[in-house]
């Protein structure tokens, strides 16, 4: 039986669907009305308010705390400064994916990891020899994500941290409806957002102080279905759905390096002494095989198709995670050149979207590829073009009031 | 600045008014490198569809305040995506009644289901299958919405080709539905939907399609028809949806006119034109209302068809038959807009709260007979004193729309006829009464409406006339009636963009495809202009 996060007890009672899902062993709402559509749109809109809890969090703390992050992920912890957050992901020894999540350093000694699943054994079996404590805080720690063009307003008014000054990726502790707790401006959503993190026990007086907060501006608790859709327009790939973690992976064909899967700007291969470094050097030497992109389908052409059928195209307001093959511009009849791995519909650029992992050299912008469509239990292909990933990205997302004119950086 | 016959280096096109088609019609040409300039008469662009904030904080999509046939393929080309266009749905389409909770139509077919039966259990299973087959006869129409109307007359292959694919899409429908087709296009919406339904509640608010726009009522002949024009709209393939514009209907203005300047047109407001010039039978250019002359190789009419042939041209300038044709165009404005800011929300007494029921659009329409009786005031020229009225609070679906915790609310309303008894030009007379009816109906339902405004906008066709420049202020530039559609729009033989006067081009609601915030008509008419070569 799934687990019941702290705010389990609102969030059930605000659902008027009973649609829950697992996330990670714990229960998750999927949508909190009949459709994920008005709380996509509050996303988009003003802002909507997730249950993050489920994430697994660790708290790393000690003298060689970054030196130790530094070593088994692909950034560079040492040059993480205080209040700043790290996006970045980790690999086996071959140099292939495991997982992929984000570092906070709280200060120098003190840093919160997290991830999609949970990893303590393999932190620990990496950390002799350094000074380092770890601890999965994933069961005492609460996290909501508040995304959204309003999100910056909303939680302003339970919150003394300036978040007009707050930059993207950066982080601060300080006390949110009374309690004692950090904001990071971080998400996966691609908008304006901030993620909070507090101890369980609080959890339910900041999640009803920032709905009461979020009230005149239409703030809605939002579930996984309306996030999803949102994290495929930011073009942000999801661990288990865009790649296997190699850790799951019983074929070498199925696991991906960061280039693989578009994360190869994570990666520095000047620094040394990280864990797949080596094999990624020689990854670099003989070129990257597959490239991670993002596509456009030809609304005209998904249209005909139906047509032929004398079907209208039918549009689901769910984004889609069955992965089906993509082939070269018109080469149904041959071997696939890669896989198509999460789809959706922009309700917002009114553009079918998705994501697929292709060989390299159909990974160049523009590039035209044919991708597996199904109409009528008939498999067909609809031509989708390389096109620039996030496919949507707003200003606000980055924007700060009142920071120093120098870009942000991740 | 004005090039005062200076033909040095003339527009390609000089496009009259910036409403959204205007606007539409620019960004295409533009963005195949003509140089174009938009001449719009306000301060600032939009025509009907405009967002202005006539009492601080708050903002009013002043006319038009709903989109559903805005084409996505318009919507790509133009990238308005990208340019700032957002369009969220409206969760309901709600008729309250005053001695019950009334009913809520919802998007969802099965919690659908489970409001009709509590009317008529009957008519709930009906339901679905109406929606289908008014689906698959949209279905029939809609390519005509996205291609230039066809010509009946013309052998050339293009025509016949697209004549004989409507026919096999007409025979493919089926004896029952062709049958049902031919029923649509000669009866009226009342009696329609008494063939698939009992309830009079039911059947009402459904009426009211059949009858937005026109000087009908919901029992004449032909309202079926425009029953089904309804069916067309979408928003991301579901059919029917209808959805509001982040930041007003004027957003949608904004997206395109964004998207127009980026490919290089050039927009001039506060900049009425008095006349298009002509020359030996040809649109040479425009001449301003201040006296400056534009020279352009073409002219491009955002304008309604009355306005752009009989103010602009003159009716002198046309062939008699054409002008004649024009002369019988039926414009007949009959609604009018209120516009309300509001201090908090008006609840509901029969069903009370901030629901998803109020976050799409209430329709006042409690019976056939109200919709009637408020036709039959009309036609004798008295605005309704108990009038259909559509209302959607746009601050609930947008918070921009007014201060935290206070509300905009829209009323679109029927009948209030431009011929009015003692004439059009009475109107400002009538109008604060004409407000006071649409207030003391809606309290009725909302008991503390009264004490809610903060500020009111009362537009009467007569207003619209003046304030957008629309002819009558027929809010589709002309009646979406069956004798003023498709290859008859505006006038027969006159329906792909072209007038006869050589140069000068049609690309308004005026012409097809027709009234609604949709850019077909200046999508298509760009298209077909580029394709003969006119620019
Ligand atoms: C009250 C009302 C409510 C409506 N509600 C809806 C709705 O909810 N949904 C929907 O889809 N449709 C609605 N409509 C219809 C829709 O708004 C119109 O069909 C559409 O906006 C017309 O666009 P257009 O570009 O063809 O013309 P217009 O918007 O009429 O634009 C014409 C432009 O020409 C300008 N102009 C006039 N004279 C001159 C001159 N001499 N020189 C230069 N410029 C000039 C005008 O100022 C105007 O900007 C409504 C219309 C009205 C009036």
């Amino acid at each position: 039986m799934p687990r019941k996060t702290a705010l389990f007890e609102r969030t059930a009672d605000l659902m008027t669907s009973v649609a829950w899902k697992e996330w990670a062993g714990y229960a998750a709402p999927c949508n909190f009305d009949a459709h994920s559509e008005r709380e996509y749109f509050a996303i988009r809109h003003s802002a909507g308010l997730l249950d993050l809890s489920p994430l697994a969090k660790y708290m790393v703390t000690g003298a060689d705390a970054a030196r130790y992050l530094a070593r088994i992920w692909t950034r560079d912890i040492t040059r993480l400064k205080p209040g700043r957050v790290a996006y970045g992901c980790m690999c086996d020894g071959d140099g292939k994916l495991l997982d992929d999540g984000t570092v906070a350093c709280l200060d120098p000694e003190t840093f919160r990891v997290t991830s999609s699943e949970a990893w303590l054994g393999w932190f620990e079996r990496h950390s002799r020899g350094y000074q380092v404590e770890i601890e999965d805080c994933t069961d005492r720690l609460a996290a909501l994500a508040l995304q959204g063009p309003l999100s910056r307003e909303i939680l302003q008014v339970v919150t003394e941290v300036d978040l007009d000054a707050m930059r993207f990726f950066g982080v601060a502790a300080g006390s949110i409806a009374g309690v004692n707790g950090w904001i990071s401006r971080t998400g996966y959503t691609g908008d304006l957002g901030y993620e909070i993190w507090i101890a369980c026990e609080d959890a339910l007086t900041v999640y009803d102080a920032l709905l009461v907060a979020g009230k005149p501006h239409y703030l809605e608790p939002i579930g996984l279905d309306a996030l999803d859709v949102a994290r495929i327009e930011a073009g942000f790939v999801m661990q288990g759905v865009d790649y296997i973690s190699a850790q799951h992976c019983l074929i070498e064909a199925r696991k991906s390096t960061p280039e693989d899967a578009g994360l190869g700007w994570t990666v520095n291969l000047e620094r040394v002494g990280w864990i797949g470094r080596e094999a990624l050097v020689q990854e670099q030497e003989q070129g990257p095989k597959w490239g991670l992109v993002g596509l456009e389908l030809d609304w005209a052409e998904i249209e005909a198709l139906h047509e032929e059928y004398g079907l209208p195209p039918h549009l689901s307001p769910l984004a889609c995670r069955n992965a089906v093959p993509v082939y070269s511009e018109g080469g149904a009849t041959e071997k696939p050149v890669g896989q198509a791995t999460s789809s959706s519909w922009s309700p917002t650029l009114k553009r079918y979207l998705v994501l697929a992992q292709v060989h390299r050299k159909y990974a160049d912008l523009g590039t035209r590829l044919s991708v597996e469509y199904t109409v009528e239990f008939e498999r067909r292909t609809i031509t989708g073009t390389v096109v620039e990933r996030p496919f949507f990205d707003p200003e606000r997302k980055t924007f700060t009031p009142k920071a120093a004119p120098k870009g942000a950086s991740r | 600045m004005s090039a005062k016959g200076a033909d040095s280096n003339p527009y390609d096109a000089i496009v009259v008014g910036g409403g959204h088609n205007g606007l539409t019609a620019a960004a295409y040409l533009a963005r195949s490198g003509r140089k174009v300039l938009v001449l719009e008469r306000r301060h600032l662009v939009g025509g009907a569809a405009v967002t202005e904030e006539l009492y601080p904080g708050f903002k009013y999509s002043v006319c038009s305040y709903v989109v559903s046939l805005l084409r996505p393929w318009i919507i790509r080309d133009l990238n308005l995506s990208r340019h700032g266009l957002r369009i969220v749905p409206l969760e309901c389409s709600y008729t309250p009644q005053l001695d019950n909770p009334g009913l809520c139509r919802w998007p969802d077919p099965d919690q659908n289901r489970q409001e009709i039966r509590r009317l008529s259990p009957r008519d709930a299973d009906n339901y679905p299958e109406f929606g289908k087959l008014m689906g698959k006869l949209a279905r029939f129409a809609k390519p005509f919405i996205d291609e230039l109307a066809p010509d009946p007359t013309s052998l050339r292959p293009r025509d016949l080709w697209q004549f004989k694919r409507a026919a096999d899409r007409f025979r493919a429908l089926g004896d029952d539905l062709v049958a049902l087709q031919l029923k649509l296009t000669t009866m009226g919406g009342v009696d329609f939907l008494r063939e698939f339904f009992e309830s009079d509640q039911l059947i009402a608010p459904m009426s009211c399609s059949g009858i937005i726009g026109t000087m009908l009522g919901v029992n004449s002949p032909g309202t079926a028809y425009v029953l089904l024009h309804h069916y067309m709209g979408e928003i991301d393939g579901s059919s029917r949806a209808w959805g509001f514009p982040i930041g007003g209907t004027g957003a949608v203005s904004d997206a395109i006119a964004a998207s127009a300047l980026e490919f290089g047109a050039e927009i001039r407001c506060n900049a009425p034109i008095a006349n298009i010039r002509l020359k030996n039978g040809r649109a040479t250019g425009v001449i301003l209302e201040n006296g400056d002359e534009i020279a352009a190789r073409s002219v491009v009419s955002g304008c309604d068809p009355s306005l752009t042939f009989l103010r602009f041209v003159g009716k002198e300038n046309l062939p008699a038959d054409f002008a004649a044709s024009l002369e019988n165009y039926k414009n007949r404005g009959s609604s009018g807009k209120v516009n309300l800011a509001l201090d908090r929300f008006p609840e509901f007494v029969q069903r009370p709260g901030i629901g998803p029921h109020v976050r799409g659009d209430v329709a006042i329409a409690p019976s056939t007979e109200y919709l009637e009786t408020a036709y039959d005031e009309a036609k004798y020229g008295a605005f309704s004193q108990r009038p259909f009225i559509n209302v959607v609070f746009p601050s609930l679906l947008d918070p921009g729309m007014a201060p935290p915790g206070k509300h905009v609310m829209s009323c679109f309303v029927q009948y209030a006829p431009y011929d009015l008894a003692s004439g059009p030009e009475s109107w400002p007379d009538h109008r604060e009464a004409f407000g006071d009816a649409v207030v003391d109906t809606l309290a009725e339902y909302m008991p503390t409406l009264k004490e809610d405004i903060l500020h009111r906008q009362v537009l009467s066709p007569w207003d619209i006339e003046q304030e957008i420049g629309i002819t009558e202020g027929n809010i589709f530039h002309g009646e979406l009636g069956l004798e003023q559609l498709l290859f008859q729009r505006p006038v027969a033989g006159w329906a792909r963009y072209r007038t006869p006067i050589d140069g000068l081009w049609l690309a308004s609601s005026g012409a097809h495809p027709g009234g609604g915030i949709m850019a077909s008509p200046g999508a298509l008419a760009a298209k077909e202009m580029l394709r003969a070569g006119a620019v």
